[in-house]
């Protein structure tokens, strides 16, 4: 069973997945507590038109879509503001119009058809040693950004009114969070592949919200969540031989239903 | 221009305009310190957006606002802190956050960005749970409160930043009497031990009037300011609202024992 780990592309999987997860379930707590999980959905298939332009002007695809991921998400929060339109609609529009870009751009290069499955639906197996160096370096950026302005975030995520009127920046704590979303986005991309990676942001963060009663707490299960179910689910894929993006996010679904079950028990027995 | 640096809030000839629309004009306040001022005025009548220029939320078109003798952003800038209590179901009732988050979140910008603040800050946000009476509550999680305790606690949270001044909108909206009643006693006794001035926004005339130093009846343009029996009975209440009242209870200290009857 341990022998699987010494193959180095299996330990780069691992390494990716842990540092994929525990960005995730950070993101996620906002995503959660804010409501923004169309938000990520709309990123996460914006990414499509990012990793299409680099695959042709020849940009590593993973910084490339990283750019092109931010700016979408900036078009999102500027067109709910400027445009006086409802963000599910601003998202609606940039990401469809986005993924239809990439899907366009894909299709005058012959070359790299095969990656694009790849960069759909995740290929962790095939993270190279440079790219879990590009992933940890912009995971460590995003969660120390994070972490420096995580009491104003939350602050914000409770009471917008409440922040805005004791003179937080709530617009600029806004592009802050978007653009950490972004990067979130992309460096989940690799692991369970942009159309699964709003599962990884969205159901271990679900779950801690059912089995935490405090902030800390919420944020510690997340991590925790995200991490273990994505190990998990690795292993697992080797096992059975299935695919391993799929496999994560399926073990993810199962314990966000055993956190919901432990809840549901929880109540039941505060009430008798 | 003079200016009575004396008053905690101040404006004169205030206009403001929300999309090109005259929502507020002609408003002349002079709160001085350790005051109780009720706003009254019917729905739609710009009283939050009032309470909003106050904090600098929204900009005045022409005219004076000053807090603390400055302009809302200015007096921010310089730290003097105003307290704000928004309407009640502004948040979300299962966010994972106890007693002790929500006051530390009045601390934060005061704590200032990049820092998770010190042992003062603590002693801070303890002495504002105290002075609203939760003490002993501090780790239970916010939906576990009654909707009085759940006010109490965002009282406190205004209270956290050391403000002065007290701002609240419909405060008692979806309370009932008993807690509506607890809540105004804690403003007073506040007032009384902090010198804090307070401004609050209500629809309801009885339980303000009872409480108040002052009303000012606004729609639009102010139509009444001063001492709340003249205030009830004029009859520009009944111009503001278009409509006329039946006051059963005549005098002040009558109105507050019906209403207290009442919630028995």
């Amino acid at each position: 069973m341990t022998d699987w780990l010494t193959y180095g592309f299996l330990q780069r999987a691992l390494l990716a997945g842990l540092v994929a997860s525990c960005l995730c379930g950070v993101l996620g707590f906002f995503v959660v507590l804010r409501r923004l999980s169309f938000i990520g959905v709309g990123i996460s298939h914006s990414a499509l038109g990012g990793v299409a332009l680099g695959v042709l002007l020849g940009i590593e695809p993973v910084v490339a879509a990283a750019v092109f991921a931010a700016l979408v998400a900036w078009s999102i929060g500027w067109l709910g503001t400027a445009a006086r339109l409802h963000e599910d609609t601003a998202i609606g529009v940039m990401f469809s119009a986005a993924m239809a870009l990439g899907v366009i751009l894909l299709s005058f290069s012959t070359q790299y058809q095969s990656d694009l499955l790849s960069y759909l639906f995740g290929n962790i197996l095939a993270v190279s040693r440079s790219d879990v160096w590009l992933l940890v370096g912009m995971a460590a950026v995003v969660l120390a950004g994070t972490a420096l302005v995580f009491k104003e975030l939350l602050f914000a995520a409770f009471d917008e009114e409440v922040a805005r009127a004791s003179g937080l920046p709530v617009q600029l704590l806004d592009y802050f969070l978007l653009t950490a979303l972004a990067l979130t986005v992309v460096v989940a991309m690799r692991v369970v592949g942009l159309v699964l990676v709003e599962a990884l942001l969205v159901i271990p963060a679900a779950a801690a919200y059912q089995l935490a009663r405090g902030y800390k707490g919420m944020l510690a299960w997340a991590v925790a969540l995200a991490s273990g179910g994505t190990v998990l689910g690795l292993v697992s894929s080797y096992q059975w031989n299935t695919p391993a993006g799929a496999t994560i996010v399926v073990v993810q679904t199962v314990l966000f239903l055993l956190a919901l079950a432990s809840r549901r028990v929880r109540d039941t027995h505060a009430r008798r | 221009m003079s200016e009575d640096t004396s008053l905690v809030v101040e404006t004169r000839d205030l206009e403001v305009r929300l999309d090109g629309r005259r929502v507020l004009w002609d408003i002349d306040l002079a709160i001085p310190p350790g005051r109780f001022v009720g706003i009254i005025g019917p729905n739609g009548a710009g009283k939050t957006t009032l309470l909003r220029v106050l904090l600098g939320l929204v900009p005045a078109s022409s005219g004076v606002v000053r807090v603390f003798g400055f302009p809302p952003l200015e007096a921010r800038r310089r730290g003097l802190r105003v307290g704000y209590v928004p309407q009640r179901p502004m948040f979300d009732p299962y966010f994972p956050v106890s007693v002790w988050d929500v006051v530390f979140m009045g601390r934060v910008p005061r704590i200032g960005w990049f820092r998770w603040g010190g042992a003062d800050d603590r002693a801070q946000v303890a002495r504002a749970i105290a002075l609203v009476g939760m003490k002993g509550h501090e780790h239970q999680r916010l939906s576990e409160l009654s909707g009085g305790e759940q006010q109490r606690v965002f009282l406190a949270r205004a209270l956290a930043s050391e403000a002065r001044l007290l701002l609240l909108d419909e405060a008692t909206t979806g309370l009932d009497l008993p807690a509506q009643h607890e809540l105004y006693a804690l403003l007073q006794q506040l007032r009384r031990e902090l010198g804090l001035t307070i401004v609050a926004v209500s629809h309801d005339l009885m339980e303000l009037a009872a409480h108040a130093d002052e009303l000012v009846c606004i729609n639009g343009t102010t139509h009444i300011h001063g001492n709340p029996q003249v205030v009830l009975h004029s009859h520009e209440l009944r111009e503001a609202y278009r409509c006329e009242f039946d006051f059963l209870y005549a005098d002040r200290s009558q109105a507050a024992a019906s209403v207290h009857r009442a919630g028995e």
